[in-house]
């Protein structure tokens, strides 16, 4: 009994992994681009868009790696054309982010009709078309440890072993984020323009061009999060396939405060609820009964809600976030 | 000198051509998918005006987006972009629902139909009315709490209609159909009592209401004192705070009075097509709101105007998803999407070019001095 729990958390575990990624690798695109002073609403359509992309130029050429470029170029691309609106043309950033959304809903099916004529999917990819799991060494050695080898050895091979390279990509990007947003002198600027961006003119650097290259920072972290979901998690684009994880990332990346470590954290206790919640879909727990999976999955917005209000806590987003910097005259 | 440009090209010329931009992007699209762009136009256009009941399906989706486009555009009067449209009506609906499912059995079909209107406003003002709370004595930015509570009214209306609202012995997560006369009258019926045969179609009297709805916003917003300060509160707290009012009570109001108009849009597809609540009866008519509002310049004669173009777009896209092989409904999101984008964020994007035109010409005219 006690190991058939065991081994069931450690799968909850492996879940949680698999379904956080995606949130990963866009909430750190947010935390990129709302610390530069861009708020980003658009990773969902950001993510859709390269999703599909890296399906499609998997399914085409029957590479993922051609897949996963095309999905950051494809990502990066609307990335700049929400900076063109934003930045240059001093456009809402909201509604720049909220077209982006729609106009990735539309164009997907579109162009996914137009090519596969399967209803806007794409053809189911094969193996070689997709980044497989990777079997980590060592699993038999760990497993014959004395005493923890057993519990030991399902953690490893369950939970660390047998991801993609993607899901490795997106806890890297993690460190890369708080390296070069707190080590470095262009992370010290991307902070400032999103903070106090007077000060960063003053000293002489483009307020514009760190906004731009945080927003094409952004868009790599987001392709990366597209691709993840199509030609990795997944095997093949499905229409709105990204269901709302975009807004989840950028609800984890307020629930973090912006800053990569705690949104992590965020990032992983969503995917948790959303792995725990299909995991308990019908299933009769002991004194409660069966929990409403609809109600598990409306958590990560009730929380970020209720932080938000600061009941719990603060949320303190970049000072000038939001503001288009007109340079003084 | 940069100059000023006319009230006709700011209103008229400009939102034109951004309009203009969108369908010209939007052909070219059509025809990299190997479509012709003019063969397309041709049928949207008798799709959505000429077609037999065409008409009325036009004006059916526009009803919709009068109600949203409004709800959007009485709340950017005062700043506040609310882009929870979507979920108000949702919880609207679900308001005139309850009070349907509630009241049928008891009462005559008529007075369930004046109960249930002011619940489909007073749920959706409801659920605009948190946000907006939030905002003004929370400090909560308005934009997220009013994404996350689409999400949570979506998520409370699968876990209802799914639930304790589903009809005995359904299967599909949508409550039991309302008694007999629990509607609101269709025109092609209406229209047969003065002897007038028209063509059927979902056109029912919500248009009427959303009508009505376009005059009362256009009263509140420039003929009333609370719409002044509402528009006083969008330019400046400071002097609001000064003229003795408390932003924090009119921005509740507003959004109020916003999700309010959200809210009714579930008459014309409940009350006026469905006779009972099913799920996604929203189908993200709240997010086109914002691209009417938008395009409307958030006013109700433009709201009205850009509703019909949606409206005729809906139509004519479903008419194109048939004619065309490669061409499925979701062009339309496409098309709103680009709307959208050059219509609101690139809203002053041509600005420039015009100016430089417009004062060429000027110049040009007035010969050299």
């Amino acid at each position: 009994m006690m190991a058939e729990l065991w081994l069931q958390f450690v799968l909850a575990l492996d879940a949680t992994i698999r379904m956080s990624t995606p949130l990963i690798f866009c909430a750190m695109a947010g935390i990129f681009s709302e610390r530069s002073g861009i708020i980003d609403i658009s990773l969902e359509g950001k993510m859709l868009l390269s999703a599909f992309a890296a399906a499609s130029l998997a399914a085409l050429t029957g590479s993922a790696m051609i897949g996963l470029v095309g999905a950051i170029i494809i990502s990066v691309l609307f990335s700049l054309l929400h900076g063109f609106a934003c930045i240059t043309h001093k456009g809402n950033q909201v509604v720049s982010g909220l077209a982006i959304n729609i106009l990735a809903s539309g164009l997907t099916v579109t162009i996914g009709f137009a090519i596969f004529s399967q209803g806007g999917q794409t053809p189911f990819l094969g193996r070689e078309q997709r980044f497989m799991p990777l079997e980590l060494p060592f699993i038999e050695v760990i497993e014959s440890l004395p005493i923890i080898g057993p519990s030991l050895g399902v953690i490893y091979s369950e939970v660390i072993s047998g991801h993609n390279i993607l899901v490795w990509l997106a806890f890297l990007a993690v460190i890369v984020t708080g390296y070069v947003l707190f080590r470095t002198t262009f992370g010290l600027r991307l902070r400032a323009v999103g903070e106090k961006p007077e000060a960063v003119d003053t000293a002489g650097v483009s307020v514009s061009w760190m906004r731009y290259k945080a927003v094409i920072i952004a868009g790599i972290l987001c392709g990366m999060a597209g691709a993840y979901l199509s030609v990795a998690h997944g095997g093949g684009f499905v229409r709105e396939m990204t269901a709302g994880k975009g807004y989840i990332a950028l609800a984890a990346m307020i629930f973090g405060n912006w800053r990569p470590v705690p949104v992590l954290l965020a990032c992983l206790m969503f995917g948790f609820l959303e792995a725990i919640a299909a995991r308990l879909q019908g299933v009769d727990l002991p004194v409660i009964g069966q929990v409403s999976t609809d109600l598990i999955l409306v958590l990560p917005y009730v929380l970020t809600v209720i932080l938000l209000a600061g009941f719990v806590g603060k949320a303190v987003p970049p000072r000038a976030i939001g503001v288009p910097y007109a340079k003084e005259r | 000198m940069e100059q000023k440009l006319p009230r006709w090209i700011d209103i008229g010329l400009l939102p034109l051509i951004n309009i203009l931009a969108a369908f010209f992007v939007a052909g070219i699209i059509i025809a990299v998918i190997g479509e012709n762009p003019f063969a397309a136009l041709s049928v949207l256009v008798k799709g959505a005006f000429i077609y037999k009941g065409a008409l009325g399906y036009t004006l059916f989706y526009a009803t919709n987006f009068i109600f949203t486009g409004l709800a959007v555009a009485v709340a950017f009067h005062a700043s506040l972009f609310n882009i929870g449209g979507e979920g108000q009506a949702m919880v609207g609906g679900l308001g005139l629902g309850l009070v349907a499912l509630m009241l049928d059995p008891l009462l005559p079909p008529l007075l369930v139909v004046f109960i249930a209107l002011p619940a489909a406003v007073v749920f959706g003002a409801f659920w605009g009315v948190i946000p907006g709370w939030l905002q003004a004595k929370r400090g909560s930015h308005i934009v997220i709490t009013t994404i996350m509570f689409n999400f949570i009214a979506a998520s409370l209306m699968v876990w209802l209609l799914a639930g304790m609202l589903m009809a005995p012995g359904q299967m599909s997560p949508e409550t039991r159909s309302f008694a007999d006369g629990v509607a609101l009258a269709h025109f092609h019926t209406l229209l047969s009592y003065g002897g007038i045969s028209v063509a059927k179609s979902p056109l029912n009297l919500s248009f009427v209401i959303a009508l009505i709805a376009c005059v009362a916003v256009w009263v509140l917003i420039w003929r009333t004192r609370l719409g002044y300060v509402i528009r006083a509160t969008g330019q400046s707290e400071q002097a609001v705070i000064y003229a003795g009012h408390s932003p924090a009570k009119i921005i509740i109001i507003t959004m109020a009075i916003s999700g309010g108009l959200a809210g009714l849009m579930a008459l014309n597809e409940i009350l006026g097509v469905q006779q009972r609540v099913i799920l996604n009866f929203t189908s993200g008519y709240g997010f086109t709101g914002i691209a009417v509002a938008l395009m409307g310049r958030n006013h109700p004669i433009g709201i009205l105007l850009a509703s019909l173009l949606f409206g005729a777009l809906y139509q004519g896209g479903a008419e194109l998803d048939f004619e065309f092989q490669t061409i499925t409904r979701e062009m339309v999101l496409m098309i709103q999407g680009l709307i959208i984008l050059f219509s609101g964020a690139l809203a002053y994007m041509f600005n420039p070019l015009v100016t430089r035109v417009f004062s060429s010409f000027i110049s040009a005219s007035k010969g050299p001095e």
